[in-house]
């Protein structure tokens, strides 16, 4: 490949990969305001689920990170 | 306005601050060369002696400061590991413990200006993540032999579903180690990077970077904030894969 097209499709790519990372916040404010809203329905089991609430929020962020990693991979390595 | 447009962007460059250097001369990094990265995780190791074995020394009944600290911290992490591994999972609170202390203090002491954030770098992630995998995936086997198999046959599911999410949870199984590990790594990493990147707006802006001075020192709480959520997510994802080594079929 050419050096200076291969340069400028790398950095496309490590842009666009980045949208992804757009999916997680969706996923990550999704989780949130449900867990706020049946917090506030029954605040007494609240403080039960904060457990639930932290490894929902890290699955979720997994798939965004997917994402960023191939935005660094097309950066640093490729 | 000061202007220094060095051909290249940035003045500070972002990355600088994650450079591995040898603490001596400029030689060669082998793998015995004492680095930054060395130099930082010793610390860390010192500062976690230092609370958890030095300040209970003298365990009294009414705590001193110290103690109340490496307390709360026992309490919390044997709580955890207890309510999501399960009781058979407290034979792995002491790993569990040394896990969260030292990913915990890496972030913290990662915070300090100039310091240096070992778990920023994905290579001591990544070993933290394998050890973690391959110790849930060697004790599984061990204590329910091919049983410990059963775990992506999906026994909830109709029949006709269970082949194709035997697939899906073993794709997500071996995908466990990467994103364990990327997702401190990452959040690490770009929450300084992102304070390197206001600290290059300031010293571009002349009398306006009081504006991303301002930033810096907001997005440096949240920092403090992401720091001990992302220790806090390592060990509680420890402790929901070690459930799956030790506890009873949750399908």
């Amino acid at each position: 490949m050419e050096g200076e097209l291969a340069l400028l499709g790398k950095y496309i790519g490590a842009g666009l990969a980045t949208i992804g990372l757009g999916g997680a916040g969706i996923g990550v404010g999704h989780i949130a305001g449900n867990f706020l809203s049946g917090a506030l329905r029954n605040p007494s089991a609240a403080p039960g689920q904060m457990a639930n609430l932290f490894v929902g929020i890290a699955f979720a962020e997994a798939l965004g990170i997917f994402s960023f990693l191939i935005a660094l991979l097309l950066m640093f390595a490729v | 306005m000061a202007t220094e447009e060095a051909g290249s962007g940035l003045a500070i460059h972002p990355m600088d601050q994650f450079m591995v250097k040898p603490l001596f001369g400029n030689g060669p990094i082998e793998w015995y060369t004492p680095t930054n990265v060395t130099l930082w995780m010793g610390i860390v190791i010192l500062v976690v002696v230092a609370l958890l074995v030095l300040s209970t020394r003298r365990r009294a009944i009414v705590p001193s400061r110290g103690q109340s600290v490496a307390e709360m911290f026992y309490g919390f992490i044997h709580k955890m590991v207890e309510d999501v591994a399960g009781h058979e999972g407290l034979k792995f609170f002491p790993y569990v413990m040394t896990l969260f202390m030292f990913v915990f203090l890496s972030n913290m002491l990662g915070l300090i200006p100039m310091s240096f954030t070992t778990t920023s770098h994905i290579a001591v992630t990544a070993i933290l993540a394998l050890l973690v995998f391959l110790t849930v995936t060697l004790v599984g086997l061990y204590r329910k032999g091919i049983g410990f198999l059963a775990m992506f046959w999906v026994s909830s599911a109709p029949l006709i579903l269970r082949p194709i999410l035997a697939v899906i949870e073993l794709i997500s199984y071996f995908v466990r180690p990467l994103s364990h590990s990327v997702r401190l790594g990452g959040n690490m990493m770009a929450g300084h990077a992102v304070i390197k990147v206001f600290a290059g707006f300031a010293g571009a802006m002349g009398v306006a970077s009081v504006v991303p001075i301002v930033a810096i020192a907001g997005v440096y709480g949240l920092e403090t904030l992401v720091a001990a959520v992302q220790a806090y997510v390592f060990t509680i994802l420890t402790c929901v894969y070690l459930r799956d080594a030790v506890g009873e079929a949750h399908h």
